[in-house]
């Protein structure tokens, strides 16, 4: 995910807006229509796991997104930020201008909770109705104004973020409103339940002195206070410490009278502002009875039938991962004789020497070889999006909670764990919505389980060069059946390392998991595009500098130290008596048990930058030790590739221990560093490079030695 | 009419909540999303592995695992329109 160049504290620009809103109200939808900027959204609730900021269109005016919340009473580390940041507005200075409530239109009354929170912060807050097209597809009427008249909101105005209706009027009426605008302290939006008021009395009038300083409704603090022990902390800066020893007991007491009264003091918040949005507003919007079938329950009569549900599953996942070998063929096939033809035409313009090695060997044949899996990563990349965007990920978590809760997890972690096919980064970060802290760590443990994009080059030059093109059983084309093999390798993997994980590090509380399923939508064509042009960004522009930076460091190493004599002796002596040739046979005899020769050494070690650069160290490798004076594809030379006494460098079980050691081995950088961001400690992203880097070995010692005792070769 | 756990409903059946008997942090979350005493809802299905279940209650679907469904009672309605 990124941050913005716009972003501003606080303090320094009053001329800012807050956005909050339900998860999967369409917030960042809105937000990148009022700001014309393209953040990430997705159909899954807890997409936006950060605050971002952009100013709005052709305004002087910064909005906020902030993360996806039910209430302002926080469960997750994402709601937190929403809860932390609403706390700060009892300073005037860190108030906004505004405050831009996003409501799903055919969800209202759910979403409604949250926004009448908002607005007895008494700051000017906007309802939006996002989503009306829906609504009034689904004959889902509401009277906009009359639901101003009785909360007493700033502004209603029914939106859609998807055709761009109501934008001009959010912020026309952001633009009028005035600065430093105070609103008169209006009686909280809730229903005074019997009883509840008298008892609640002691509290209430103990913390009305102070109701200019807390600049929030005495009533509302007092029942936060009774629902959760933890929001004291939120007011202790503002009483002196025999005030807090007095707020405390006075805490105490009404508890305990409510108690003998039999009323859950809990909950009374909840009952009392939906018992005013049922009585009060009720008649405002027509409801949405429960009887009535959606076209998405309809459709997921199939969808998660019991035996068509798991069928349409796996099928969606072959099919997934066929196009990746299928649809990406011609395309790659392209910029490989691209890459050919401009190394042919370097070589041919350029006289013989370091500057042409540099090129068409280092350049070329290194940072080049990388852009010919651009096209796999796309189709990846849209794949994911689409499940993500149309609804259908939320489905898969539905249906695969009971397995992820035997092994210790939930149906949250399905989202973070899937997410990190694509890349483990986003996939940590995006684990911030599950609520529960042992589960977020775990679930960050096994993230880099899941193959991620990066590694589908590694795999894909393994398995077109040594594995043959056929179909088994007729009809599974036999590469894109290994291919997904491998995926379910780390997938497998991932769910014994939970349930280790689960016998030593048991989960403490109870598992409660609530998710909602929202609608099957249609992906927004915008959307897509953004989220594969971010990612596609992202992948070239490392192949523009680590991967060509890398790629240069090892033409150099591998092209010196020059031999006296050089001329003498073959390009594959030379290279052996190179700086990479020495590293190689330095830790040759570590890599050796594995079935790796010293190329494939160096390999290892130059892909902890990034693990496509695997790919491209071959490559360098392959092209300098050619003295054939033939161009020749990375995997013709693998094929021909043999050791001195004349055995084959790759044979299928070093291929294969080759493919485990990239599935296993914790080799990224970037991902250390943002389960460290995460966890705010080195033990965990120390954990993982542990236990992965353990496995990797062992489970690559076991598949070659152990293949070899078969017979193997 | 008697209450029973919303765990042993059969999916179509609609009811009514009466009270939520769980542990305080789940319930908290369940009543801000409006699962309220005396909110009505209907169940929709049983996950294919037989958890989570799925249910219709003030206009959308919610997921939510079995062993909290059991510390919701409810009360089984009729096919009266909410």
């Amino acid at each position: 995910m990124k941050t913005d160049l716009h972003t501003v504290s606080n303090t320094d620009n009053p001329s800012w807006a807050a956005i909050v809103g339900n998860p999967n109200c369409g917030k960042t939808a809105l937000f990148n229509r009022l700001t014309g900027l393209h953040h990430k959204v997705g159909n899954y609730p807890g997409i936006t796991v950060e605050k971002k900021s952009g100013r709005i269109r052709n305004s002087r005016i910064v909005l906020r997104d902030l993360p996806g919340t039910y209430s302002l009473s926080s469960k997750s580390v994402d709601e937190k930020i929403v809860s932390d940041m609403v706390q700060s507005w009892r300073e005037p200075k860190n108030r906004p201008r505004a405050v831009i409530v996003v409501v799903d239109a055919t969800n209202l009354i759910r979403n409604t909770y949250l926004a009448l929170q908002i607005l007895d912060w008494n700051i000017p807050t906007i309802i939006v109705l996002n989503m009306i097209d829906e609504a009034r597809k689904k004959h889902i009427s509401i009277d906009a104004d009359e639901l101003k008249k009785r909360t007493k909101a700033w502004a209603v105005i029914p939106a859609s973020a998807k055709y761009g209706e109501g934008i001009k009027e959010i912020i026309e009426t952001l633009e009028q409103i005035p600065d430093n605008v105070r609103l008169p302290k209006m009686e909280p939006r809730l229903v005074e339940i019997e009883h509840c008021t008298e008892n609640i009395a002691p509290l209430e009038q103990f913390l009305e002195p102070k109701k200019d300083v807390l600049n929030h409704h005495p009533r509302i603090e007092a029942l936060r206070l009774l629902s959760d022990d933890g929001y004291i902390n939120y007011l202790t800066k503002y009483f002196t410490a025999a005030e807090l020893e007095q707020l405390l007991s006075k805490v105490t007491e009404v508890k305990t009278a409510l108690k003998k009264n039999h009323i859950p003091y809990r909950s009374l918040e909840q009952s009392s502002r939906f018992a005013y949005i049922d009585l009060y507003l009720g008649d405002v919007f027509k409801k949405d009875p429960i009887s009535r079938r959606s076209m998405s329950e309809k459709a997921d009569a199939i969808l998660t039938h019991p035996v068509f549900g798991p069928i349409a599953l796996l099928l969606v996942l072959g099919f997934i991962f066929n196009a990746i070998f299928s649809w990406a063929q011609f395309p790659m096939d392209l910029i490989q004789s691209g890459i050919d033809w401009t190394s042919a035409q370097a070589g041919a313009i350029l006289p013989d020497g370091i500057l042409k090695s540099l090129l068409t060997e280092g350049i070329i044949g290194g940072a080049g070889t990388i852009l010919i899996f651009f096209p796999q990563i796309i189709i990846l990349i849209f794949f994911l999006s689409l499940l993500e965007d149309s609804g259908y990920m939320a489905r898969m978590a539905f249906m695969m909670d009971k397995l992820m809760s035997k092994i210790g997890l939930n149906g949250r972690s399905v989202l973070p764990l899937l997410s990190g096919f694509a890349c483990a980064i986003p996939a940590v970060m995006s684990a911030r919505t599950i609520e529960n802290r042992r589960d977020r760590f775990v679930t960050i443990m096994l993230i880099p389980l899941m193959s991620c994009s990066a590694r589908l080059p590694v795999y894909t030059i393994l398995i077109a060069a040594f594995v043959p093109a056929g179909y088994i059983f007729g009809f599974m084309p036999m590469q894109a059946a290994v291919l997904m093999g491998i995926y379910f390798l780390g997938m497998f993997t991932a769910i014994f390392a939970a349930l280790i994980f689960k016998k030593f590090y048991p989960s403490k509380s109870v598992q409660t998991m609530l998710m909602e399923l929202p609608p099957y939508r249609m992906p927004l064509a915008r959307s897509l595009w953004w989220q594969i042009y971010d990612k596609g960004k992202s992948f070239l522009t490392t192949a523009g500098s680590i991967i060509l930076a890398i790629s240069i460091v090892l033409w150099f190493l591998a092209s010196y130290p020059r031999q006296a004599g050089d001329q003498q002796h073959t390009s594959r002596e030379r290279i052996e008596y190179s700086y990479a040739g020495q590293l190689g046979h330095f830790i040759e005899p570590v890599v050796q048990p594995l079935g790796f020769d010293w190329k494939i050494g160096v390999g290892l070690i130059t892909s902890f930058a990034a693990r496509e650069v695997m790919v491209s160290t071959l490559s360098t490798l392959y092209n300098l030790e050619n003295d054939s004076g033939q161009s020749q594809s990375l995997i013709q030379a693998m094929r021909k590739d043999r050791y001195p006494d004349g055995r084959k460098v790759f044979t299928p079980l070093s291929v294969l221990s080759l493919m485990v050691f990239f599935v296993f081995a914790a080799q990224c950088m970037a991902t250390f560093a943002v389960i460290k961001k995460e966890t705010n400690s080195w033990r965990w992203p120390l954990l993982m490079t542990g236990y992965m880097t353990i496995l990797a070995y062992v489970s690559c010692l076991l598949v070659y030695q152990g293949g070899q005792l078969l017979g193997f070769i | 009419m008697r209450e029973i756990k919303l765990a042993d409903l059969k999916p179509g059946e609609e009811a009514t909540i009466c009270s939520l008997t769980g542990n305080s942090s789940g319930n908290d979350r369940l009543r801000e999303l409006g699962l309220i005493d005396g909110t009505p809802l209907r169940v929709i299905k049983f996950a294919p592995l037989g958890d989570p279940i799925e249910i219709k209650v003030r206009g959308f679907y919610l997921s939510l695992r079995k062993s909290m469904a059991r510390q919701i009672r409810v009360r089984l309605r009729g096919n009266i329109e909410n």
